[in-house]
């Protein structure tokens, strides 16, 4: 399937001097959700920047649909719609006619009911006549997710969608999300929260410095580069981890009642079931044993810090 | 085209100038009848004549310019500046929109509003003197293309402008005197010689000409020289706003 994103050796670098993205090499499929996950000034917000053409690119190219985002730009956005990081809106505008405002901007004819249904599906429809300045934090980003849905495009951006934002409206916007997915819309997102990503991604890809460091299927990566726990718990306390379980990497609880396991499922032997032969001839008696899958969060935090 | 964002953009800023009627609209009527009443009438009635034209009538023109140069370049300048202020731009810069379109739409309520309030101020020069146009159309003409330029310029200055200071600055530091200095209550007849030749360095001098000899059929130039002269600001203002948005300057980093 051709890509609906397709981002080719893109490079910036600011008029300071900064280099803020180095090479970047992406393509994103159509219908997807892709969470870009780094922490403050990874480049997340200049990467979607360039796409969406408000930061224009030093090297590399980027094509949208098949088409370039600097020749061909009316066709690529007209497809995009875009959710700032930044509650940037107006002051005395009304809701309903900024929503009306965004539609045109992107050369789409008035239509009411479009713009209805969306401020009914954000729960601002009581809010219409509202000038922008009178609105919460939340509803203002509501408003902005309004106006990047009011031309009905096809690839939609949301940086940092999720900042401010209460756990009711995270709920609501993820349905929103759902939806979307549904009829077609690509996602592409961006998050300092791993848990977010685990949740609503289908592809993860991790920024730092710059960089695009990995992407992968979400439940990939956590598989391929997650470490499992495993965890013993004892019937009896014991005071140190017996010389026949020396071979293994395990600590002892403080309390004595339980062993802890690190292996890693890339490898081909994890060594649990000679672990459990041990433990049993060391004359261990089990009450329970349970594993745990290291988060996202581990696997980033791992990489990051790997880099530097 | 993309018809449709240019309508959009075109009304908001119809609209924000709806928000401010009494600010925009209220406040260039009253400082007109200001001057009417203290160069019209105060001053005026010790000045015998201008150019056989009599001096409450002969400054019309050159109020309407005053008033014309300094809203246009108000409210096109602040019409762009505001939305990077805020950085609701980025909607401007993501959209499917050429350079033209986004000029046409800002520039094209500016020029409008400008020319409402020239309209206007006409109006109310009526009720204090009895004006004569000699030639409507060449009127209509330089009032066009006047609230056009300088829409056009105060778009550039909102470009430019990267605080308020710099927004007010050369409307303040520039426009307003080259106006004073143009003959807007004088021709430059008036003036010692030395002055006299100063004054031709004043571009906004041929365009007060220009405009008063639409009424009067005197002017500082030929009307010629006048029209050419404009034509010749607004190819340069477009060339530097075309040249602004090619290389993205102070818009996109
Ligand atoms: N206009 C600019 N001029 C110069 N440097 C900039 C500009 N915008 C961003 N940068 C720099 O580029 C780097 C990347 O910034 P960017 O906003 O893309 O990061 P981010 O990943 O979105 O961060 P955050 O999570 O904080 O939003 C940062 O070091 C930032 O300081
Ligand atoms: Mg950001």
């Amino acid at each position: 399937m051709q890509p609906i994103v397709s981002i080719k050796n893109l490079s910036k670098a600011y008029s300071s001097g900064h280099q803020a993205l180095k090479n970047i090499n992406l393509d994103i499929q159509p219908g997807e959700i892709l969470a870009l996950l780094g922490p403050n000034g990874a480049g997340k917000t200049t990467l979607i920047s360039i796409i969406c053409g408000i930061v224009s690119p030093t090297s590399g190219t980027v094509t949208v649909d098949g088409h370039d985002i600097g020749t061909d730009y009316r066709h690529t956005r007209e497809l995009i719609g875009l959710v700032p990081q930044e509650l940037t809106l107006g002051a005395f505008e009304k809701v309903s006619s900024t929503l009306a405002f965004s539609r045109g901007l992107h050369g789409k004819a008035p239509d009411k009911q479009h713009i209805e249904k969306l401020l009914k599906d954000l729960s601002l429809w009581e809010k219409r006549d509202s000038i922008l300045m009178s609105l919460s934090g939340g509803m203002k980003r509501r408003v902005l997710i309004g106006k990047a849905l009011s031309h009905e495009p096809r690839v939609l951006f949301l940086d940092e969608p999720t900042a401010g934002v209460d756990v009711e409206l995270r709920k609501d916007m993820w349905r929103l999300v759902n939806r979307l997915r549904e009829s077609g819309v690509t996602i592409i997102l961006t998050t300092h929260y791993i848990e977010e990503a685990e949740e609503i991604a289908d592809r993860v890809g991790i920024i730092n410095n710059g960089e695009l460091l990995l992407v992968e299927d979400k439940n990939a990566l956590m598989q391929k580069l997650g470490s499992k726990q495993l965890t013993v718990e004892l019937r009896q306390p014991i005071e140190a981890i017996p010389e026949s379980l020396k071979d293994y990497t395990l600590t002892l609880s403080e309390d004595g009642l339980q062993l802890i396991y690190q292996y890693d499922t890339r490898q081909e032997r994890t060594g649990i079931t000679s672990l459990m032969q041990s433990i049993n001839s060391a004359g261990l008696i089990l009450r329970d044993i349970h594993t745990s899958q290291s988060s996202l969060e581990d696997i980033f935090v791992n990489l990051v810090t790997e880099q530097s | 085209m993309n018809w449709h964002a240019i309508s959009v953009i075109y009304k908001a800023e119809m609209q924000r100038t709806r928000n401010t009627l009494l600010q925009s609209i209220a406040s260039p009527v009253i400082s007109t009848c200001l001057y009417f009443v203290v160069f019209g009438s105060a001053i005026g009635s010790r000045i015998q004549s201008v150019e056989n034209v009599s001096y409450g009538v002969f400054i019309v023109p050159g109020l309407v310019m005053l008033s014309l140069l300094t809203q246009s370049i108000s409210n096109a300048s602040f019409g762009i500046y505001f939305p990077k202020f805020t950085g609701t731009i980025y909607e401007i810069l993501s959209a499917p929109l050429s350079f033209f379109e986004v000029v046409l739409g800002y520039v094209g309520a500016a020029a409008t509003k400008s020319l409402i309030i020239g309209t206007i101020i006409l109006l109310t020069a009526g009720f204090f003197v009895d004006l004569e146009i000699q030639h409507p159309f060449w009127m209509l003409a330089f009032l066009i293309l006047t609230c056009i330029t300088f829409s056009l310029f105060g778009f550039i200055i909102g470009i430019w402008a990267d605080n308020f200071e710099k927004l007010q600055l050369i409307p303040l530091l520039v426009i307003t005197p080259l106006v004073f200095l143009g003959g807007s209550f004088y021709s430059v007849d008036m003036l010692p010689p030395l002055w006299q030749k100063i004054s031709y360095f004043n571009p906004v001098l041929y365009l007060i000409s220009g405009f008063r000899w639409s009424f009067f059929e005197v002017g500082d130039v030929p009307v010629g020289i006048s029209l050419l002269s404009i034509l010749a600001f607004l190819a340069i203002c477009m060339a530097i706003v075309w040249w602004m948005f090619k290389t993205g300057y102070k818009l996109r980093q």
